[in-house]
């Protein structure tokens, strides 16, 4: 992975770049020392680590102005930064840059009921926002991994998912507003408590984003009240095949699940052994359904499900008979990713999204892939909506084993783009997926995308090196090539 | 009147704009069906572009829950495939019969205006459930954005860009998007007179009965419905719509009957009345003719106090998140009553005539910042401003 080469001139500024920035935040606020910077040297992508030039935790949005305004000033780059769990490298630090680390942005600011919104610093949690508002019976519904630790504004920046975006959507589905600095150190406010900005909405493309636009100081998000009820359903099939049909039947039938996740043998057997979940391992692939809603409601579509199942051919089926039980049959696909981490020393996260209807086809030729880098796979699957988190093994220890699985992560994601699919669902690209841009986009296509940062960020100092594998100066994405002023189509039928 | 060129290829929706732009710089207006001219002020361009003759379904999958169409498409025929599949555009999109009196349109018209209707707060907007697209911008290059799954953060999301830019930004000639499954069931039920309306929706909308339509008609608006029940109210209705399977449907409605017992008198709509109203909801049919017409976002508790201040003829969507104001017309459209209302959210002017229109924002002004930055991003997309030149009048950038 390469990245944009340092600028030897910024780091030579570093004594005067350090001053500014302590002239706008006091006191530890500015991290300089070398064992401390350590702290922030990767995010969750850990194979890639890069000392930060300079560390700044702001407190207020004031502070996060005029540090990127003097960053804009000096022409000195910034990488975002929120709890640091994400998975493809956008908040990994550049030699030459500042990172801004939102980490003091913590507090929940409004809890409006009445309005179903919650307006919430960057900082806070993802679960914390559900904590705050549970007593009185409500809760925030994008639920990736990592919800204990990522942050509000991490998942604004990587559009995060998690298990409950097939029926309640994903983060863009779920914000309702931002609060935002721009490099040039301008504050901007879109959206809010009411819905749809009108006009342009430049707050669905904020989300997303993977801080390349700006950053976000403030987010509202919309909070849902608790279901009624909740049944998991656990079920086996004989074949990769028969689970992907019950999924197609289930979906073919109207039923939207709550949650419906999808594992092969390999995962079920890491999970299954981490702890017990009561899954069977005798079957090919296992789904974790789940359905919420009125009893009446999940009592009816519970049976229908059922009926699904059987009727392709599942071999093992267990409806969760109370609270705990769900909570069990949850366990083990929650801790999927420690799960493979005691069944093998290292492993690659990958995250594509294919449409579901290629599942086994995808899976096969997975499992030729991992023949041949002779590395293994384990699959957990978001079902519902064809997100696929295969988890690479390997041995960092030994030599070449990190490249080796990065191509055959690269393979998979090659393959989701061949069978119409994407190459991220919900992790981002940042550095991790970057090179691989050009399988889904033409040199055009990423050009427009580029003019849209532009009109942000018209420098290109904020988190240069992530999403594009080329950067392009703005000056140059401006320019038209004009053709030709003559009409070339004469056979266009005019009126 | 200005040429019209209706390309019947992507290959001749690229030649119109390379040359309108190859140092010409001529103006183009974008249609489809043309039935939402009405939305902004009208267009004096050069040429027409009418990118009626991209049409037909491309691909649907009812299993994977989308479909790709191209820009063209008539609704009706994306409607048709979708009933036959038992699915739907779940954002409820309203139809231009009753507030242009036209029918008709297309898929890039419904996307690019970006309209929803009552179930906009359970299911989101046009904007929540375009995937991607394929189009021509303004520079008269053609790019694609996103892809036809769900799950997708590979990129900016340009399609949510799209969705709103009233054609300003790019020509689409091919979009992908979600569609759901049809309820098996549906009812509502109607609070006559209640006492306080406000609380009435509020108590719907965040119970957990998973309400999919709350909306409050004064009585006079409630008068003008087709619905007998509602008609011959003689008071307001409170109307709360309960979508979902059979044995679900039942017992949401009778929680919400409890839920709203001390709120006033109680009656329930079954399946036809249901659709008849919400229909009439959505498409704004009780302000059907040519009164002045604003569509009011605004937070929802704010509602119903700005809906009496207005002083119009009003009904409210959205648990009270949505006013439409329908008022006798004026030549200012009263836009300063309007807007000053309004402490956040946005009024757009849905119906006037021309002469209005030319004169007033018929889209809420942006404060600089944000007005800014929009013309900075139509500027990436549509360098000489040729598309839709200020269509999305009063906003900068348009």
């Amino acid at each position: 992975m390469k990245m944009p080469t340092p600028d030897a001139a910024t780091i030579a500024r570093r004594g005067e770049i350090i001053e500014r920035l302590r002239a706008i935040v006091p006191g530890e606020g500015v991290i300089v020392d070398e064992t401390e910077l350590k702290a922030f040297d990767c995010d969750g992508l850990m194979a890639y680590k890069q000392l930060p030039m300079v560390v700044v935790l702001p407190e207020t949005t004031e502070q996060v102005s005029q540090v990127l305004k003097a960053c804009h000033e000096l022409g000195v780059k910034i990488v975002p930064r929120g709890a640091g769990t994400g998975l493809s490298g956008g908040a990994l630090p550049l030699a030459d840059a500042v990172t801004v680390g939102l980490g003091k942005f913590n507090s929940i600011l409004d809890i409006d009921y009445d309005n179903r919104c919650v307006v919430a610093q960057p900082g806070v949690t993802n679960r914390a926002i559900t904590d705050a508002v549970e007593d009185e019976g409500f809760y925030y519904a994008p639920d990736p991994s990592s919800k204990i630790a990522c942050t509000i504004g991490g998942n604004v920046a990587e559009n995060a998912g998690g298990m409950h975006c097939l029926k309640y959507g994903l983060t863009t589905n779920n914000v309702m507003g931002v609060e935002m600095v721009l490099m040039t150190g301008e504050v901007v406010r879109l959206g809010g408590k009411h819905l749809d900005a009108g006009g342009m909405d430049l707050l669905g493309a904020v989300t997303g984003s993977e801080g390349l636009l700006g950053i976000i100081t403030e987010v509202t998000v919309r909070i849902l009240k608790q279901p009624d009820t909740a049944k998991a359903l656990l079920v086996g099939f004989p074949s990769v095949e028969a689970g992907g049909e019950c999924v197609a039947k289930i979906i073919g039938a109207g039923i939207i699940p709550g949650a419906m996740e999808m594992m092969d043998k390999m995962a079920i057997g890491a999970m299954q052994k981490f702890v017990d979940s009561g899954y069977p391992l005798d079957v090919e692939s296992l789904l974790v359904v789940e359905l919420d809603g009125p009893e009446a409601e999940v009592e009816h579509l519970t049976e229908r499900v059922r009926a699904l199942a059987e009727s392709v051919g599942s071999t093992f089926l267990r409806v969760s008979e109370n609270e705990d039980e769900r909570a069990q049959f949850w366990k083990g696909r929650m801790s999927a990713f420690p799960s493979v981490g005691r069944i093998s020393p290292d492993y690659l996260t990958m995250d594509g999204t294919i449409p579901r209807h290629r599942l086994p086809e995808v899976l096969t030729r997975m499992n030729e892939l991992s023949a041949k880098y002779d590395l293994r796979v384990a699959n957990v699957f978001h079902a519902g909506d064809g997100n696929l988190h295969p988890l690479i093994l390997y041995d960092a220890n030994q030599p070449g084993e990190l490249d080796k699985a990065e191509a055959f992560g690269h393979d998979i994601l090659r393959l989701c783009v061949e069978v119409g699919g994407v190459l991220s669902g919900e992790h981002g690209i940042g550095v991790e997926k970057r090179d691989l841009m050009g399988e889904m986009f033409t040199e055009d296509d990423m050009k427009q995308q580029q003019r849209l940062k532009c009109a942000f960020d018209t420098t290109g100092l904020l988190n240069p090196g992530k999403v594009y594998p080329t950067l392009h100066r703005c000056a140059e994405l401006g320019k038209m090539h004009v053709k030709d002023g003559k009409l070339p189509f004469p056979d266009i039928p005019r009126f | 009147m200005s040429e019209t060129f209706k390309p019947d290829t992507d290959a001749h929706v690229l030649d119109a704009l390379e040359w309108a732009v190859s140092g010409n710089a001529k103006t183009v207006e974008v249609v489809g069906h043309g039935t939402k001219r009405g939305l902004g002020p009208v267009m004096d361009t050069d040429i027409v572009l009418d990118i009626s003759a991209l049409s037909g379904i491309t691909l649907y999958e009812p299993e994977e829950l989308m479909m790709s169409v191209r820009a063209g498409t008539p609704v009706t025929e994306i409607q048709a495939a979708l009933d036959e599949a038992n699915q739907m555009l779940a954002f409820e999109p309203w139809s231009p019969k009753h507030i242009y009196g036209v029918e008709g349109g297309t898929a890039g018209g419904l996307f690019a205006s970006a309209v929803a209707g009552p179930r906009r707060p359970l299911a989101g907007s046009a904007r929540d459930h375009m995937l991607g697209f394929h189009a021509v911008s303004g520079r008269g290059e053609t790019f694609k954005s996103g892809g036809r799954v769900v799950k997708n953060v590979t990129g900016f999301d340009l399609s949510k860009l799209m969705s709103g830019s009233m054609g300003t930004l790019a020509v689409m000639t091919d979009v992908t998007f979600k569609v759901l499954p049809k309820a098996e069931k549906t009812r509502t039920v109607l609070v006559l007179n209640a006492k306080d309306p406000g609380a009435a929706m509020r108590a719907a909308q965040n119970s957990p009965y998973e309400v999919s339509g709350v909306a409050h008609l004064p009585a006079g608006v409630a008068a003008r419905s087709s619905v007998s029940y509602i008609k011959d109210a003689g008071t307001s209705v409170t109307a709360i719509r309960v979508e979902g399977p059979g044995p679900s449907v039942e017992v949401r409605c009778q929680a919400l009957r409890d839920l709203l017992a001390d709120q006033g008198e109680l009656e329930e709509l079954h399946s036809h009345n249901s659709t008849t109203l919400w229909q009439e909801i959505r498409d704004v049919a009780f302000f059907a003719g040519d009164s002045q017409l604003w569509r009011v976002s605004v937070t929802p508790t704010d509602g119903p106090a700005i809906a009496e201040q207005l002083g119009a003829d009003t009904f409210m969507d959205w648990a009270g998140g949505l006013i439409w104001v329908s008022q006798d017309a004026v030549d200012d459209a009263n836009v300063d009553h309007v807007r000053g209302l309004l402490s956040n959210g946005h009024a757009t002017l849905m119906r006037a005539s021309e002469d209005v229109r030319a004169r007033v924002p018929v889209f809420q002004p942006q404060q600089d910042g944000v007005a800014e930055l929009m013309n900075r991003v139509r500027a990436g997309f549509d360098p000489h401003g040729i598309l839709n030149p200020g269509r999305l009048s009063g906003q900068k950038g348009s």
